[in-house]
């Protein structure tokens, strides 16, 4: 095992606790947010938390100055940086499943095998799966939704009145993922390893030697990389060329303890490395130098990561609701 | 990271064949004033639902892991469902998994053993199966599902016993010992039950495996401070049942029928003394790899040679879980047991593969 890092940043976070389970950290536009498990979505470090639905939020999705949640009451609701919720769906008390933010002010969400996809203009559109999806991802280019499924991904064109294109591999599917270059599309999978495809030719790629399920990844800022969660080490893919077949991931973060939370910075080679044990630690890719964010806290499972569009912050949260925003020297 | 056993979550499977009572048991549980709040896991939602519960509707969507095991399925809406339900700690006490009522119970019970962050976060307490006394035998003829919801229990409820005949009665329960003699057996009338015959069990807990004597023995032991709802009376002789004779289908001892039945029965084999762990554990790996699909349940305490403590160990199918539990006393027989209980078992290689392992 390395020495400790002997970097810190730790006393450029400051501390903040919740008490409740974080589903999502980051910056809604420039607004710190967080999205609680019991329902809550924390805009902005002073207002009162918004609680849009009934009950709890089962998932969260967000992208720059969105956020979808979908809830336990069956609705689908957006919020903005205003922090007014809209409801965009409603599925008559089911749970929600998966949710995905598309181009164009469009967002996707799935309750059991129902699929609706909603454009911007409002129009919705449904598809049923072939069994429940647990994954929902757009293609960085034109209007198509990707569902992970109990073997295989589909390939949905909402607005192309054709049948959807399936992308086969038997097991179960948990989410799905498209490369920033549109050439690959990843899947993670029940039985601990990662699926992919090249999209050109639906050739196969498997990624495997994982302890444990990979629940969160994230992309570099030039799509050439593909950071995963479930070992010990952050694994972090080649994605240049024909992606990963055939060469050997890099691992970074080496610890006794499993990565529950990735996050690369937008602009520059650093990940973001959240622990089962609380700790948190950035990685620059270049020399796999390492700088300490957070030292347990609590000891619960970072569960959440998020940078601000410009890399300058960073906002993380964990199982028991302990949190944190670093704040890196400009 | 570490969790104890106590800190996970309990979870009650609760079988039944269609009709049998299920729903009369789970409004039960959730209607007596103990104080607990349940998230409940349900197909269908029926008439069910307090205020105070959780109540998650489920769509039974059963998958085979990609790992080579064809018996190794899993219930992939469970694992979604316990992951996200696990986010709300505090907001409930214990699950209860409601099946429907053809469905086979080994999914939902590998689910736990299977899926690594279930079980990290929860447990399985029991399988809890309610059979319909009037119409258990005729199910147990032709539906293989009641069949298996009998073979997998850990408590069965025989429901509906005011309909049924003392003689009748006495004839199904014959019927249910023939196939699982270890299950603990209650008779009940719309499912009255004290929720602690249900409830936080621990029949998966290797700590709680403390004896595996067939219940009806274990029963006898409990006449003292308890009625007409333990084992009926005259279950006071051994029916340990390996040792009959294979080909007669049922015995009468004292005025009590004992049946074998025909595809599914339980196999115990016990030796006087040590086993050796360099010859058991592979032995029982391979019996698993190779009969897994045959084998619903197993349970065995061992006296492993040179060593202090007990192993116990249970599986579903190919799935063990084993480990060294408190040690033998010393006035304690070191006696190695395991029972199985599963389809067309072939008791006399089961028996010779275990005699094989005697240190």
């Amino acid at each position: 095992m390395p020495a400790a890092p002997v970097q810190t940043l730790v006393d450029r976070v400051t501390t903040l606790a919740f008490d409740r389970f974080v589903l999502k950290a980051g910056f809604l536009g420039d607004d710190l947010l967080f999205v609680f498990a019991d329902g809550g979505i924390q805009l902005g470090r002073e207002a009162a938390p918004l609680h849009p639905h009934a009950d709890s939020i089962l998932v969260a999705a967000h992208a720059g100055t969105r956020l979808v949640t979908g809830g336990d009451d069956g609705r689908v609701f957006e919020t903005g940086p205003a922090g007014k919720p809209a409801e965009i769906g409603n599925e008559k008390g089911r749970w929600i499943d998966a949710v995905a933010i598309g181009p164009e002010g469009s967002a996707a969400w799935s309750a059991g095998k129902t699929v609706t996809v909603r454009d911007g203009k409002g129009r919705l559109k449904t598809l049923t799966a072939p069994s429940t999806p647990q994954g929902l991802a757009f293609a960085p280019k034109g209007f198509r939704l990707a569902i992970a499924h109990i073997d295989g991904v589909t390939l949905w064109f909402p607005n192309v009145d054709a049948e959807p294109e399936r992308l086969t591999w038997k097991g179960p599917h948990l989410d799905t993922s498209f490369s920033p270059d549109n050439r690959f599309l990843i899947t993670s999978m029940q039985e601990n390893q990662l699926h992919g495809w090249r999209l050109a030719d639906k050739g196969h790629m498997r990624m495997s030697g994982y302890p444990a399920k990979t629940r969160s990844w994230s992309w570099s800022h030039d799509g050439l990389w593909l950071a995963t969660s479930g070992a010990e080490a952050a694994i972090i893919w080649p994605f240049a060329k024909e992606g990963p077949t055939g060469k050997a991931p890099r691992e970074c973060g080496i610890r006794p303890a499993k990565v529950t939370a990735v996050a690369f910075h937008p602009r520059a080679l650093v990940l973001a490395i959240g622990y089962e044990d609380g700790w948190v630690l950035l990685v620059r890719l270049t020399d796999a130098s390492e700088l300490l964010v957070r030292a347990g806290g609590d000891g619960t499972p970072i569960t959440a990561l998020g940078w601000d569009r410009d890399g300058k912050r960073l906002a993380f949260g964990s199982e028991s609701g302990g949190a944190g925003l670093l704040a890196l020297p400009v | 990271m570490s969790t104890t056993m106590t800190d996970k979550i309990p979870v009650t499977v609760l079988t039944g064949y269609l009709g049998a009572g299920k729903t009369t048991l789970l409004n039960r549980i959730l209607s007596e004033p103990h104080g607990k709040k349940y998230a409940v896991i349900v197909n269908e939602f029926g008439e069910i639902g307090i205020d105070n519960d959780l109540v998650v509707g489920a769509d039974e969507e059963v998958f085979e892991m990609n790992n080579g095991c064809i018996c190794c399925t899993v219930r992939g809406d469970l694992i979604r469902i316990i992951e996200t339900l696990m986010k709300r700690k505090g907001r409930f006490d214990a699950i209860i998994v409601e099946t429907t009522g053809l469905a086979d119970p080994a999914p939902v019970a590998q689910t736990f053993f299977v899926d690594q962050d279930v079980g990290e976060k929860a447990r399985l307490d029991a399988v809890v199966t309610v059979a319909d006394a009037k119409w258990l035998a005729a199910r147990l003829k032709d539906a293989p599902e009641a069949k298996n919801q009998i073979a997998f229990a850990d408590v069965i409820l025989l429901n509906k016993t005011d309909l049924v005949s003392p003689e009748e009665l006495r004839e199904v329960e014959a019927r249910i010992r023939g196939i699982n003699p270890y299950a603990r057996l209650h008779r009940t009338q719309k499912c009255q039950i004290p929720l602690a015959e249900v409830l936080d069990r621990g029949a998966f807990d290797l700590e709680r495996i403390l004896e595996i004597e067939p219940a009806f023995l274990e029963a006898d032991d409990h006449h003292h401070h308890d009625h007409d709802h333990e084992c009926g009376p005259g279950c006071t002789h051994d029916h340990h049942h390996h040792g009959h004779d294979q080909h007669g289908h049922h015995h009468h001892h004292g005025g009590l029928k004992h049946y074998h039945d025909e595809e599914m029965q339980s196999v115990s084999i016990a030796h006087e003394g040590d086993v050796d762990p360099e010859k058991f554990m592979p032995w029982i790996n391979d019996l698993v790899q190779a009969e897994g699909p045959s084998i619903l349940r197993s349970k065995g305490i061992l006296a492993f040679a040179k060593e202090p403590k007990r192993f116990v160990f249970q599986g579903v199918h190919m799935i063990l879980d084993g480990d060294l539990q408190r040690e033998w006393r010393p006035d304690e027989k070191r006696v190695s047991r395991i029972v199985f209980i599963g389809r067309n078992l072939n008791e006399d290689a089961l028996r010779k593969g275990f005699l094989s392992c005697v240190a």
